[in-house]
């Protein structure tokens, strides 16, 4: 049945001149359309978000160096960290989130298509306008440049004063316009789950990339409508002369610093939650188990969901908050510790007792889970105040948080790609570069990251574009650098293998992994309306139970 | 197909799931909650700390009139839709002008009070802390308000020409939603401006 509309929608496909094709990209409003733009946009800022991270790299390689100017190097980590968070993760979640939702609990489409598509243009629309923000930064004044206030844009630096031109008008909007386009992906997908499951497909059948895709969602509301609200006080202040954070006029800086914390730290979860989606859907299919500890994951998430709203301040330690506010935002990040954890003896218990199949997305998330734990364990030191007051601002802050979003995230989303690339283009990614690009990107991450924690320990601050050399700090840079590099070639054969592999691939089939959950029940890549008939499930595993219906599932929840 | 209908037909009873429009509405409504909340405690946080006048005590008069009108919209939109659902259409177009007419007066009651403010008074965005954070709170609200009126206008011109029955009325619940939260964020607004603001 699938097979006869794939064939159809080849055949159509091919005698078409490419103008009409763009025009179907350009238009759609299929979730998967809109998916795979989402994730192809992503991939683009991942290169230049890299090139930005490899041009910090190669000014602190060693001390003294004059490869940019200081005001080159502070507008680089500027974009790159407006990027990467931005523009590189929050769309690759949402393309992953929209492509997958929907094949998950049994749906044609989204809740709203053509809201998706305005969103997602939204963020796209965003992300150009940051990057123009170099030919136009400083409009009239002469070249342009980009922000350079750093990607949390502390007040008062972006006031009119201290960033005259249009620089930091790129950013606040790019920001918000973005944002907007977020909170109207995240409602499309709240509703989505709640309103358009299949029948039989209860919350608590749901597969957990569901249950966690909702829980991010929820937490895309609550915390970038802040960022919003904080975006739009900032332009009042720019363009109608407002006070919010004009210091001169009684306005506060730290109150800037609240609200963009607000959103800042539930925004590490909002990028971390569907980074548990795909450990939690990939390493079970790999170690051939079901999840270990279901209802428990649900409840972790949530839980993880909760109490991220309230850590905002322990990024503020170091600002001289009273000693009721320190003790309480120390206990509260110690506790967000306690779900995260259950989660990480979760995932082990799924691959306890297993059998282990070592393919290239089940790397990533072992690799994943060791490097979240270090991270984790680096973010309770921060987390305790008197620590946090000695190293906040200082480079191991920087190792740890990068620990967070390359260990763990990134870990996850190569390892989403290799696992449901031949899902979405129907073709197997090769496996040799797989595993190659697997291990120089751990080398290349643990020689960059791990070696810097220890220039952090010693004393060498954040955001300096140059050092003076015999403070311990040289040889560490150099390693850090070398690491870089070899993440930036890794990456050049990720990028590779999905080229090679879109043409020469071998061909995937429906289910190259034996999985379980519904979207691997469809064709690869699956018809325009996803299902030929609306499946009816009953239990957690649907496709166990149409592949053993002698031993069903159902049988035992 | 009668062999793939029939399970489906035979659950879909039993299965039932939330409006989709009204999920999306619920979404929106606590994300624009969020929003709000922001300003609101920009609001609390600068109340008194303006460094040059004028002051809240000296300039503000609360305006009671319109408040009223404004919250009695919530009632006749609450009727309107209620009408519609029993497919009494001209009571839901005559309930909906009202609330559309209610709404209406009290953005003339708005506009009323920032001409005031600024041309008796000399109060703007940029005078002080006080007028930054008014205009913007009470900015962002009109704001609501402004483009919940256009989609109730929408909604009421589709009346006219005879499209908006019974069978719209899932959706016309929607947008009364969103008026109900609008005229919720006013309760607020209106508590933290005009009486512990000053």
């Amino acid at each position: 049945m699938s097979s006869d509309a794939i064939a159809i929608r080849a055949a159509e496909v091919g005698g078409r001149p490419w103008v009409e094709a763009l025009h179907d990209w350009i238009t759609t409003v299929d979730h998967k359309r809109l998916g795979i733009l989402y994730i192809l946009f992503a991939l683009l800022f991942l290169v230049i978000g890299g090139l930005e991270a490899i041009v910090i790299r190669i000014q602190l390689m060693r001390p003294h160096n004059d490869f940019v100017s200081p005001q080159v190097f502070n507008r680089m980590f500027t974009m790159h960290g407006t990027t990467m968070i931005f523009f590189v993760i929050m769309p690759f979640m949402f393309g992953f989130a929209n492509y997958l939702v929907p094949l998950m609990i049994g749906a044609r489409d989204m809740a709203f298509p053509r809201l998706n598509a305005f969103s997602f243009w939204l963020t796209a629309f965003g992300g150009f306008l940051l990057y123009f923000s170099f030919l136009g930064g400083s409009g009239l004044y002469g070249a342009g440049s980009a922000p350079d206030v750093g990607w949390w844009a502390y007040a008062p630096l972006t006031s009119r004063a201290f960033s005259p031109g249009h620089s930091a008008d790129y950013w606040t909007i790019a920001v918000l316009v973005s944002g907007f386009g977020s909170i109207g992906t995240a409602t499309n997908i709240i509703a989505t789950i709640l309103s358009m499951r299949c029948p039989g497909m209860t919350l608590g059948r749901m597969p957990l990339m569901g249950w966690m895709t909702l829980v991010m969602s929820g937490l895309v509301l609550i915390s970038i409508s802040p960022l919003s609200a904080a975006q739009i006080m900032l332009l009042v202040d720019r363009y109608l002369g407002g006070h919010f954070f004009d210091t001169q006029a009684g306005g506060s800086a730290t109150l800037w610093m609240h609200f963009f914390w607000i959103f800042g730290h539930p925004e590490v979860y909002i990028l971390v939650i569907p980074a548990f989606a795909f450990a939690s859907e990939i390493i079970p299919v790999f170690s051939r188990k079901p999840i270990f500890g279901y209802p428990v994951m649900v409840a972790a998430t949530v839980c993880i969901g909760f109490i991220s709203m309230s850590v905002w301040a322990h990024h503020m330690f170091t600002i001289g908050m009273d000693s009721a506010a320190n003790t309480f935002f120390v206990l509260t990040t110690m506790a967000i510790a306690v779900p995260t954890g259950i989660k990480i003896f979760n995932w082990l218990g799924t691959m306890w007792g297993g059998k282990l199949q070592f393919k290239t997305p089940m790397l990533f998330c072992v690799a994943f889970l060791f490097q979240f734990l270090i991270a984790g364990l680096t973010g309770v030191m921060l987390g305790t105040a008197p620590f946090n007051w000695q190293l906040s601002g200082s480079y191991f802050v920087i190792a740890h948080f990068h620990y967070v979003i390359v260990g763990a995230i990134l870990f996850c989303m190569f390892g989403a790609i290799y696992y449901w690339y031949p899902k979405i283009t129907g073709r197997m990614l090769n496996e040799t570069l797989g595993k190659l690009h697997f291990w120089l990107f751990v080398i290349g991450f643990h020689l960059t990251f791990d070696a810097m924690h220890i220039p952090g320990v010693l004393g060498m601050p954040r955001r300096i574009y140059t050092f003076e050399p015999g403070r311990g700090w040289d040889s560490w840079n150099f390693i850090i650098s070398i690491g870089a590099f070899i993440q930036g070639v890794a990456t050049l054969l990720f990028l590779a293998n999905l080229v090679v592999s879109y043409f020469k691939g071998p061909r995937a089939g429906n289910d190259p992994w034996d999985a379980w959950t519904l979207e691997w029940s469809v064709s690869s890549p699956p018809p325009a309306y996803n299902f030929a008939a609306i499946p009816t499930v009953e239990s957690r595993r649907p496709l166990w139970d149409r592949k053993h219906p002698e031993d069903p599932d159902s049988r035992y929840e | 197909m009668s062999a793939i209908s029939t399970p489906i037909a035979q659950t879909a009873a039993a299965w039932k799931l939330p409006y989709r429009s009204k999920v999306g509405m619920a979404c929106l409504i606590i994300a624009e909650s969020a929003i709000f909340t922001i300003f609101v405690v920009a609001y609390l946080y600068y109340a008194g700390k303006s460094m040059t006048g004028p002051t809240p005590r000296e300039v503000l008069a609360t305006p009671i009139f319109y408040t009223i009108c404004l919250l009695s919209s919530s009632l006749t939109i609450h009727f309107a839709a209620r009408f519609l659902e029993r497919g009494g259409r001209g009571a839901f177009l005559g309930f909906w002008f009202l609330t559309i007419a209610l709404g209406g007066l009290f953005l003339f009651g708005t506009a009323q009070e920032w001409h005031r403010l600024i041309y008796e008074h000399g109060l703007t965005i940029s005078t002080n802390l006080f007028g930054t954070t008014y205009y913007s709170l009470v900015g962002l609200h009109a704001f609501h308000v402004t483009v919940g009126l256009i989609l109730l206008s929408i909604v009421f011109l589709f009346g006219l020409a005879g499209r908006v029955g019974s069978d719209q009325s899932a959706r016309v619940e929607v947008l009364s939603m969103y008026w109900h939260f609008v005229d919720a964020v006013w309760v607020v607004v209106f508590t933290v401006v005009y009486i512990l603001g000053r």
